[in-house]
């Protein structure tokens, strides 16, 4: 178990597919959000990132992609620094990373199907209608969510809304993964089963993931690290296992 | 007071912005042109009816109401010419815009504010999409094109409602009707009030995108977005009324 000081350098290494070194971020004058974050992602690994409500950690990761500019830092994200990129670099990165919103940002005037197919007909060129068709049943079967593949968004619950978030980002091959809150508003049997569904599709494509939450269950359950955000800085680092002890204490 | 004036200078800059990334985007491929018809078909389909009735009713009033005055002066003729003038040159381009101020700038307002609020235009951001391009160019160009049909629309239909309006009192054919009013009617009076509808257009979209595409985060913004949507958009639509008007008059007496 180590406690982090905010001026901790890290090299950026090959190995370190996120690498983030002194990010600020405010909004207006004395909101001041993120004060110097420091933490990286090696290929393959879950990061947890816990903290409260309001603590930052949604706006730390969209500014991973791009869609908060960050006052302060240096951001490098497969190996590129996010701030430096024109439009058209900064879009061939996002094809390369899958995000998971809160209330999982379905278009709300497409099915299901449409939500699939939108994304993945626009960087797609020369693909076949069959092919569309395959990959949407595919991925919509490992979601476990194929009968749904006709129903507006407006019908479903919660837990399958998060569902088809996941399939949406999936169908364009990620290799990083962002989910912010994943089973916020979830009764905890779906819960289980939404952290269960993220572990397995990270064994099965090789993803890396960053995933935000306040659950300890879902923590606990796929974690291979975990970072605490408290006052606009990673407080505290380490296992499930060393952050329970550390709480002991 | 000031914060007020403070507010209108921000916001119109922040618009003027706005307009702009328009023109950088609308002529860069990708088009979106599956997503522009459809949202012309949307757009006219929805505010069809409302314009349509309003066009009968205004082109029916129009020309009951003018019908005593012009007796008086034993001109009852030009009845006819008159009212079809006031339609095209002022009352339907009005009426239709503020119509669609009402039903489209606010649903556009409407539509993209919860998109906003949702984190939908976010989720477009990230998988790459541009949604400048495909929400706002594509519905502003939608409103652009689809406003001066609709007025044109309206025009057609208030003369049939002058028609109707005229066979109250006097028996005069269709014919007749129509032969009357091409008569009185020059093709410069047509002209400026149809450029200036493609204007209406543009601002009613512009003002629904903008509105939406910028509310704030939380679910009020939507209420607000479209609201300030539909006053903003008519505001804009009187002002522009009025500069047309104004050169129109400055070239008529060239
Ligand atoms: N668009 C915004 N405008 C102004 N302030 C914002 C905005 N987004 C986030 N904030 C501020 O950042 C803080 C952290 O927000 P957020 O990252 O969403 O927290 P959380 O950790 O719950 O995800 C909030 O308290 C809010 O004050
Ligand atoms: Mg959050």
């Amino acid at each position: 178990m180590k406690t982090k000081e905010s001026n901790t350098s890290y090299e950026v290494s090959p190995q370190n597919i996120i690498n983030v070194k002194g990010l600020y971020m405010s909004f207006g004058e004395n909101n001041e959000v993120l004060k110097g974050i420091n933490f990286q992602v090696k290929k393959g690994e879950n990061l947890v990132v816990l903290g409260k409500s309001g603590s930052g950690k949604s706006v730390m990761i969209k500014c991973l992609v791009g869609l908060d500019k960050a006052d302060k830092g240096e951001l490098y994200v497969l190996g590129k620094d996010i701030a430096k990129l024109t439009y058209e670099q900064l879009n061939s990165i996002r094809l390369r990373i899958g995000f998971l919103f809160q209330n999982a940002a379905l278009y709300d005037s497409m099915s299901v199907r449409e939500n699939l197919v939108f994304p993945l007909k626009r960087h797609s060129k020369n693909i076949t209608t069959n092919e569309i068709d395959k990959a949407v049943m595919d991925t919509l079967k490992d979601v476990g969510l194929e009968e749904a593949i006709d129903k507006m968004p407006s019908e479903l619950s919660g837990g399958m809304r998060k569902r088809v978030g996941l399939a949406r980002t999936l169908i364009l091959k990620p290799e990083i993964i962002l989910y912010d809150e994943p089973t916020t508003g979830l009764d905890p049997i779906t819960s289980k089963e939404i952290s269960e569904l993220i572990l397995s599709i990270q064994k099965k494509n090789k993803t890396t993931s960053v995933i935000i939450t306040h659950d300890l269950a879902c923590a606990r359950l796929t974690a291979d690290r975990i970072i605490i955000l408290r006052d606009g800085v990673v407080f505290m680092e380490g296992s499930y296992e060393q952050l329970e002890q550390s709480k002991d204490e | 007071m000031t914060t007020y004036l403070k507010d209108i200078f921000s916001n119109t800059s922040n618009v003027s912005i706005f307009a702009m990334r328009f023109w950088k985007e609308v002529f860069k491929p990708p088009f979106e042109i599956k997503e522009f018809i459809k949202q012309c078909y949307l757009l006219g389909y929805k505010a069809l009816p409302l314009v349509a009735i309003t066009g009968f009713i205004m082109g029916l009033v129009l020309t009951i109401q003018s019908r005593p005055t012009m007796a008086k002066f034993g001109a009852e003729a030009w009845l006819p010419g008159m009212v079809a003038l006031s339609m095209i040159k002022e009352v339907a381009p009005i009426i239709t815009a503020l119509i669609c101020a009402g039903k489209i700038s606010s649903g556009i307002g409407a539509e993209l504010g919860s998109m906003k609020v949702t984190e939908q235009i976010d989720a477009m951001e990230v998988s790459a999409i541009n949604p400048f391009k495909y929400l706002v160019v594509t519905r502003i160009l939608a409103t652009t094109l689809m406003i001066p049909i609709l007025v044109v629309f309206a025009d057609c239909i208030g003369i049939f409602g002058g028609f109707m309006g005229m066979n109250i009192h006097t028996d005069v054919t269709l014919f007749r009707y129509l032969h009357k009013i091409l008569e009185s009617l020059n093709f410069i009076d047509i002209i400026p009030a149809t450029i200036k509808t493609f204007f209406f257009g543009f601002f009613i979209g512009m003002i629904g995108c903008y509105k939406g595409f910028t509310a704030s985060n939380g679910t009020e913004s939507v209420g607000r977005a479209a609201n300030s949507a539909v006053v903003a958009a008519s505001l804009a639509i009187f002002i522009i009324d009025m500069i047309a008007v104004q050169l129109t008059d400055l070239y008529a007496n060239l």
